[in-house]
């Protein structure tokens, strides 16, 4: 037992040993840059392509001489989707590690947790979440790079605008993600001339939205109808839909944006149009396309250092990390306060999620541009536009 | 020194020095915050650490009623305007009053089925939690207004306090007087007739025990202090997500029980101490966190096989005997 306990002993003062180690490796022309990401858990799907990707690039920028000749520091934290971790990871990064800037916040719920730990220590932040309230109201640190349900429900609104269609039908999943957007496509329908004729939900493990499609197919007057969700709900939704023979356009989200709902939705899924960062068409914008090298460029590089196939969560990454870097070239200083001022000047930055222009009063930057509208057609993506 | 060590005052006694002390060797707010985690994570222990190692019960839901707590203080305000500190009374009673409910029928039963009910309790509050959005703030999680302490401070005695002094102030006290309200309820009568129970409920009813009655007050009490640690935990962080209700975070509670010593007050800190502070710790191995937080858990138990502070006393004692 005496030996069993010297081992335990033995052990603690090992990691102690490389703890104190870990604190010294950081040398003085270092940009220290830090990070706090759902790579596991729950929200894995998000934070395990970021993580990959801000490794990655952090990496390819040292090799290629540092920002202006100062050597990157990644300092990396997995928070799971643990807000009150990942607020405490926010304080580290501040207190401990004390870096310039932070990439990260994989969710909404982990992002809002850190929010007021950089507002208070006045470092900037750009966020890898969705929803938009991180930067509505727009608060001083903050940033964020991926586009918002918004804008996906506008980008949505806008092609029926196109097709002179204005009475639709809503059936949404009743996760986070669904529920968000509904209640976002319910607020800017109006602006769009759409009027909601008929609203539906189903739930995250239900099998079978028959009947609700149902409800919607009897609706007088139905023009077309929109599903925001995310995951498998959306295929299913699909099958039924063409089972029962509805026959208006069927929208779907950006939630669905992978080639697994074309696999699990079959033949039903023809047709159907969806709003789309540009990165899941890499290959088939059009050469003259501005944003064609960043993403063409993007894709290969992930996909060939990892072997996964890339994700838009990755690219948003990926945004944040080159605007960051673009600002402290422009700033010429690793000042936080210097940074800050640069990112929010940001102007024709060229990303993953399309082009981005920041201003006092918008911390996001992107415009409906970001989002391609995509048609399924033999079974594969085509830009509808 | 074991007299002593016994004393009732002797764990707040420690836990005092400690919670005193510890801010002289802390050198930043990063590590107050860590303590404060500790502190709140250790107060909700103490009330599960009853039920378990006093009532021989398990439950698996005790995040359910943290997350009561917590989303108490941060709705009621929001929603109601109540003021803050009625919203964590209000958390606090619910939670005793559904734990009643649930407990009332369930402890007159033998064996295990209160670990079954808990666990589909603790689901079902999550699941409230994350599908009323519009009261809860959903999945993304909720603000929690604060309970403007500083401000007062500020105004009244010209105080200038930081937010992570503030509240590892509060939390420790917080702990410090649960850790004496367990102790004295351990040695009260209740207490005897609790560990009485332990030992084996037919003796105890054959003592003129009411062994239902016991079980039911004690997961009251713990369902109380799993909310009061919810509500200090919202109120801490000013944001609160559905996961502090969640299933894992109801599984960590009962690790951090197992871990420290089932019926060890002290044990309950020492727990919460090292599942708080061990992943802060081990980030550097970075990919391989999960692997050695489960290979440290494991050798706690293969050789603490009774949790760390009983099994850490009965080896000192072991060797002064020898």
């Amino acid at each position: 037992m005496t030996l069993k306990l010297t081992n335990l002993l033995g052990a603690a003062a090992v990691s102690v040993a490389a703890l104190s180690m870990g604190a010294l490796a950081a040398s003085a022309d270092t940009i220290k840059i830090g990070t706090v990401l759902s790579a596991t858990g729950p929200a894995s799907f998000l934070g395990d392509p970021e993580m990959k990707t801000l490794e990655l690039y952090v990496k390819e920028i040292n090799a290629a001489g540092g920002v202006d000749g100062n050597e990157l520091e990644l300092v990396a934290y997995d928070s799971g989707v643990d807000a009150s971790k990942a607020r405490t990871f926010a304080t580290r990064l501040v207190e401990e590690d004390e870096v310039v800037a932070v990439v990260g916040g994989s969710t909404t719920g982990t992002t809002m947790a850190m929010i007021p730990v950089f507002e208070d220590a006045e470092i900037p932040f750009i966020s890898l979440a969705g929803a938009v309230v991180i930067i509505d109201p727009v608060k001083k640190w903050v940033f964020k790079t991926p586009h918002t349900d918004r804008m996906a429900c506008e980008k949505i609104f806008e092609d029926m605008q196109k097709r002179g269609i204005s009475k639709v039908g809503m059936i949404s999943g009743t996760g986070g993600f669904g529920k968000s957007m509904r209640d976002q496509c319910l607020d800017v329908a109006g602006n769009y001339d759409v009027e909601i004729i008929a609203d539906e939900t189903y739930g995250a493990k239900d099998s079978d939205m028959t009947p609700q499609l149902t409800n919607i197919k009897n609706t007088e007057g139905l023009e077309a109808v929109v599903n925001p969700g995310f995951g498998q709900g959306p295929a299913i939704v699909t099958r039924n839909y063409k089972q029962l023979g509805i026959d208006v356009p069927l929208y779907q989200s950006h939630g669905v944006a992978s080639k697994s709902f074309i696999e699990l939705a079959g033949d039903a899924a023809e047709g159907v149009r969806l709003p789309a960062a540009a990165l899941l068409v890499a290959d088939k914008l059009p050469d003259d396309d501005p944003q064609k090298s960043v993403v063409v460029g993007y894709k290969d590089k992930y996909e060939g250092a990892t072997g996964e196939p890339v994700s838009t969560f990755g690219g948003h990454a990926y945004d944040g990390l080159m605007m960051l870097v673009e600002a402290i070239k422009r700033a010429g200083s690793a000042d936080p306060a210097a940074i800050r001022d640069e990112i929010e000047k940001t102007s024709g930055f060229m990303g993953t999620a399309g082009v981005v222009n920041m201003s006092a009063d918008d911390h996001l930057g992107l415009d409906l541009t970001a989002f391609r509208m995509l048609e399924v057609k033999n079974g594969d993506w085509t830009i509808a536009e | 020194m074991s007299a002593l060590l016994n004393h009732r005052l002797a764990v707040p006694a420690v836990l005092i020095v400690l919670v005193a002390l510890l801010p002289l060797v802390l050198p930043s707010s990063f590590y107050l915050r860590i303590a404060t985690l500790v502190w709140i994570s250790a107060f909700a222990v103490i009330g599960l650490n009853l039920l378990m190692g006093y009532a021989g019960q398990v439950s698996l839901g005790h995040a359910g009623f943290f997350g009561i707590g917590a989303y108490a203080a941060a709705v009621l305000p929001a929603q109601l305007g109540v003021p803050g500190i009625f919203a964590v009374v209000i958390g606090a009673v619910a939670s005793a009053l559904i734990a009643y409910l649930v407990g009332r029928p369930i402890l007159r039963l033998k064996g295990h089925y209160l670990a079954v009910a808990t666990l589909g309790f603790g689901i079902l509050v999550a699941m409230v939690i994350n599908n009323e959005a519009w009261i809860t703030g959903g999945p993304d999680g909720i603000a929690v207004a604060s309970l403007g302490i500083k401000k007062l401070l500020k105004s009244a005695f010209g105080l200038k306090v930081k937010t992570a002094e503030l509240w590892y102030w509060i939390a420790g006290a917080m702990l410090v007087v649960g850790a004496w309200v367990a102790v004295n309820l351990v040695d009260s009568p209740t207490g005897r007739a609790l560990r009485a129970v332990h030992d084996s409920e037919i003796a105890a009813r054959v003592a003129g025990i009411d062994v239902a009655r016991m079980k039911l007050v004690v997961f009251v009490v713990s369902a109380v202090y799993a909310a009061l640690a919810g509500s200090a935990l919202a109120l801490f962080n000013g944001f609160i997500t559905p996961d502090t209700a969640g299933f894992l975070h109801s599984i960590e509670l009962v690790t951090m029980v197992v871990l420290g010593g089932m019926g060890s007050i002290l044990g309950s800190v020492v727990g919460a101490a090292v599942l708080v502070v061990l992943p802060q710790l081990l980030t550097m191995f970075h990919d391989y966190e999960h692997l050695l937080l489960g290979l440290l858990m494991m050798v706690f138990m293969i050789f603490l096989r009774a949790g760390i502070v009983p099994g850490l006393r009965a080896l000192v004692a072991g060797r002064g005997a020898a």
